[in-house]
C-alpha cells in the first residue's frame, strides 16, 4: 500500500494530540418541499452533530428524509430554515461546487463519456491542481480501491461494483473534508456488498475522512456505524452508538426499527430522582431508569429484548408467567413465543449453550424471568 | 416532396415516441397490404432512379443505360448556382435553428418545473401544426412589409425562414436526448466542484452533442427540400434547387431532372442514416 498519509493527512481516532472536532453542525434545519398542489416537509426542525473522522449513519424507513439531509449538507439544496456549519463555518448557502464535500451518489453517476482515470480525475482538475499532482493523486486512489487495471476503461464495460469504487473514488480523490454515501451498497447483490462494507471501514480508516452513511438497513448501519441517528417522518429520534441505540432505544419506534422488541406494559408506582418503578405484572415490579416525564400513577411501554428474557419452568417465581405458543430450533439458539397470562405474545431467543437445555413444548406453562438492567421505559 | 416531408415527420414522430411492438402481423391480409403499401410507395421512387440512367431524351423510353444527364445536370451552371445557394441556406438555417433549438432545449429540460412549461412547448412545436402555406404567406406579407423598409432584398429573408421553420426539427431529438440523459450526472459535476458553466462544456455539451447533430442534419434535410415557404419567400433571382427544378417541369420534363432528383434522394438517405446511427448511439 502506498502511504495513504501522505494524501490524507487528517488524524486518525486514536490519535490523542487530535483532540476531536465537530465536523458537520447541522442546527434546526427545516425543508418543506413546496409545489403548485403540496407541500412536504421533508426535515423538520432537525440537529445534529458529526465529529471528525467519524463513520456516521443516518438510519429510517424509506422517505423519512435522509436523502434529503445528505443534500442539505453537499449544498444540493438549501434548508427552509436552520444552519449548516462545517468546521464551524457556516456554509447553508454555499454552492455544492465550494463545499469541500464530495458525494457517492446511489445511482453512482459516472460521466459515461469518460474513462475511469477521467472521472477519478476530474474534481482535481476543477480544482486547478497541477498535472503531476493530479497523476499522483489518481494513482494512490486507484490503488486504494483497487481498480488500477481498469484505469483507461470506459465506465460503461465495467461491473456495478466496479463502478461502484469508481464512484467511491472518485469522490475521494479530491480528499473532501466529509465524504457523503447515499444508501451506496444497496444495488449491490449480497457478497458484494459485505466485501464493501469491509472496504468501506478500511477506506475510513486510512483516509480519516469523515464518512455520512445513508441506509435503510439496519444490520448495516450497526455493524459499520461509529454512531448512527435513528430517523423518521423528517425528525431525527436518536443519536448514539450502535450498542446505545440498540441496547437503549428511547423512543419505541427505534426499538422496534432496530431488532426485535417485546413491549411491555406497566403502570409507575413510585419513583426517587432517577428511577421509576414499575409494576408489569402482578407479581412483578421493575426498578429502571427514568426520566422527569414519567410520573407516578401513569402507564409506560417498557422494551424488552428477546435475548434478555429467560424461560424458567418454575412458574411462580418468575416475573410473568404465561404457556409457551410457538417454538422454533435454530442452532445457537431457540425462538419461543409466549402466550402471556393478559394474553399478549412474548418472544424470547434462549440460547442453546450446553446442548442440555429443556426444551419447552408448546402448551407448556413457562416462567419468563427479565433481565433488569436491559429494560427501557419508552417514549411513544 | 411533400410525401417525404410528411414521412420525415412520421420518422421523426417515431423517433420520439419509440417503437410500441404488438401484433399486428397476425392480422388476415397483413403482408399483402404492407407488401402493396411499399410498392406504390417506392415504385415512383425507383422509375425515377432507374430513367435517370437513361441515355435519351425521352423519360418514357428506355435506351440504354448512361451517366449522360447526371453529367448535363453537372455541367448546367444553373443548376450549379441554385445548389450552391441551396446549400447556403440549408446550412446556414440548419446551425442557427440548431443553435436556437439546443438553448429551448436546455430552456424547456434543466430548469425544473415552472408555470407555463406546456404552453412553451406548443409554442416550439407549433410551425409543425400550422400548414405551411399559412406560415409561406404570412412570412411573404410580413417580408414585404420589412423589404418597404430596410430596402434589403438579400437571402437574408430565406435563411430567416428557413431557421424558423427548422427549429421545431432540431428541437425534437434535442429534447429527447436531454431528456434520457441522468442530470444527476450535473449534480455529480458540480459536487466535484465543476461551477454552472464548467459543468456545461464539461458534461451537458459532450453527452448531447448526438442529438445536436442529428438535429442539425434534421433540420439540414428539411430545409434543403423546401418548396411551399421558399417559393413564396425568394426575391427574384433567388431559386433553390427545388424551386429550380418545379420550374424545369413546369416547362416539359428531361431526365436531366431525374438525375437530379435521384442526387437529392442520394444527400436526403445519407443524412437521414446519419442521423439514426447518432440518434442510437
Ligand atoms: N424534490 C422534492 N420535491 C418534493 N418532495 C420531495 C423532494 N425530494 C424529497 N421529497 C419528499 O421528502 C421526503 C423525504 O425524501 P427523501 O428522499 O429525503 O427520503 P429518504 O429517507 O432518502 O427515502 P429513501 O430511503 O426512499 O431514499 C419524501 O416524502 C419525499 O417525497
Ligand atoms: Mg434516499
Amino acid at each position: 500500500m502506498l502511504s495513504v498519509s501522505n494524501v490524507y493527512q487528517s488524524c486518525k481516532l486514536s490519535d490523542p494530540v487530535c483532540s476531536r472536532q465537530i465536523a458537520v453542525e447541522i442546527q434546526c434545519a427545516t425543508k418543506v418541499f413546496e409545489s403548485r398542489t403540496s407541500s412536504v416537509t421533508a426535515l423538520d426542525n432537525v440537529s445534529l452533530e458529526i465529529q471528525q473522522n467519524e463513520f456516521f449513519t443516518l438510519l429510517g424507513p424509506s422517505g423519512c428524509g435522509k436523502t434529503t439531509l445528505l443534500r442539505l449538507i453537499a449544498g444540493f439544496e438549501h434548508p427552509s430554515d436552520g444552519q449548516i456549519r462545517l468546521y464551524g463555518e457556516d456554509i447553508t448557502f454555499w454552492p455544492p461546487y465550494q463545499r469541500p464535500v464530495n458525494t457517492v451518489f446511489q445511482n453512482y453517476a459516472l460521466f459515461p463519456h469518460m474513462t475511469v482515470r477521467q472521472n477519478i480525475s476530474f474534481g482535481l482538475e476543477m480544482l486547478k491542481r497541477s498535472k503531476a499532482e493530479i497523476s499522483k493523486t489518481v494513482a494512490e486512489v486507484l490503488n486504494l480501491v483497487r481498480m488500477e487495471e481498469l484505469a483507461e476503461r470506459r465506465v460503461s464495460d465495467i461491473s456495478g461494483g466496479q463502478q461502484q469504487r469508481v464512484a467511491l473514488a472518485r469522490a475521494l480523490a479530491p480528499q473532501p473534508k466529509v465524504l457523503l454515501l447515499d444508501e451506496s451498497l444497496s444495488a449491490l447483490d449480497y457478497k458484494l456488498r459485505q466485501d464493501m462494507q469491509i472496504e468501506l471501514k478500511r477506506l475510513q480508516h486510512e483516509t480519516g475522512i469523515t464518512f455520512v452513511f445513508v441506509t435503510h438497513d439496519q444490520e448495516e448501519a450497526l455493524t459499520m456505524s461509529d454512531r448512527m441517528a435513528v430517523m423518521n417522518v423528517g425528525k431525527i429520534l436518536q443519536v448514539g452508538t450502535p450498542g446505545e441505540i440498540y441496547n437503549f432505544p428511547k423512543q419505541r419506534f427505534v426499538a422496534e426499527f432496530i431488532g426485535d422488541s417485546n413491549f411491555l406494559e406497566g403502570y409507575v408506582v413510585a419513583r426517587s430522582s432517577s428511577r421509576a418503578k414499575v409494576e408489569l405484572s402482578p407479581t412483578y415490579c421493575a426498578d429502571l431508569p427514568a426520566d422527569d416525564a414519567v410520573q407516578p400513577g401513569t402507564r409506560v411501554s417498557v422494551a424488552v429484548r428477546p435475548e434478555q428474557a429467560t424461560l424458567t419452568s418454575a412458574t411462580t417465581a418468575a416475573a410473568l408467567q404465561g404457556r409457551v405458543s410457538n417454538m422454533v430450533y435454530f442452532g445457537t439458539h431457540t425462538h419461543y413465543v409466549i402466550k402471556l397470562e393478559n394474553g399478549d405474545l412474548f418472544t424470547v431467543h434462549q440460547q442453546n449453550l450446553s446442548g442440555h437445555e429443556i426444551e419447552y413444548e408448546p402448551g407448556h406453562a413457562v416462567g419468563v424471568t427479565l433481565n433488569q438492567s436491559t429494560m427501557q421505559i419508552l417514549k411513544d | 416532396m411533400s410525401v417525404l416531408r410528411n414521412a420525415r415527420k412520421l420518422i421523426v414522430a417515431r423517433a420520439i415516441a419509440g417503437n410500441r411492438h404488438f401484433a399486428v402481423r397476425y392480422l388476415p391480409g397483413f403482408s399483402t397490404i404492407a407488401v402493396l403499401c411499399f410498392v406504390l410507395l417506392y415504385a415512383p421512387i425507383v422509375a425515377l432512379v432507374i430513367y435517370s440512367f437513361n441515355s435519351g431524351t425521352n423519360i418514357a423510353l428506355w435506351e440504354g443505360f448512361s451517366l449522360h444527364w447526371y453529367t448535363v445536370a453537372w455541367e448546367n451552371e444553373l443548376v450549379q448556382e441554385v445548389t450552391f445557394r441551396s446549400l447556403i441556406v440549408a446550412s446556414m438555417a440548419a446551425v442557427t435553428s440548431t443553435m436556437l433549438a439546443t438553448m429551448a432545449a436546455l430552456g424547456t429540460t434543466r430548469t425544473g418545473d415552472y408555470r407555463g412549461r406546456m404552453l412553451i412547448y406548443a409554442t416550439i412545436n407549433q410551425p409543425l401544426m400550422v400548414p405551411e402555406i399559412v406560415t409561406g404567406v404570412a412570412l411573404l406579407i410580413f417580408f414585404a412589409i420589412v423589404k418597404a423598409f430596410t430596402g434589403y432584398h438579400g437571402l437574408a429573408y430565406l435563411i430567416a425562414a428557413h431557421t424558423a421553420f427548422c427549429i421545431p426539427f432540431a428541437y425534437l431529438p434535442i429534447r429527447a436526448r436531454l431528456e434520457g440523459m441522468d442530470s444527476s450526472l450535473e449534480t455529480a459535476a458540480q459536487d466535484l466542484y465543476a461551477t454552472p458553466v464548467k459543468t456545461f462544456w464539461r458534461i451537458t455539451l459532450p453527452l448531447m452533442w448526438p442529438g445536436i447533430l442529428a438535429g442539425f442534419m434534421l433540420a439540414f434535410v428539411i430545409s434543403l427540400d423546401d418548396v411551399v415557404i421558399t417559393e413564396l419567400v425568394k426575391s427574384a433571382g433567388q431559386d433553390t434547387l427545388p424551386t429550380y427544378m418545379l420550374g424545369q417541369l413546369r416547362r416539359g420534363i428531361t431526365p436531366e431532372v431525374n438525375a437530379i432528383s435521384s442526387a437529392l434522394l442520394g444527400i436526403s438517405i445519407l443524412l437521414v442514416s446519419l442521423f439514426f446511427v447518432l440518434r442510437n448511439r
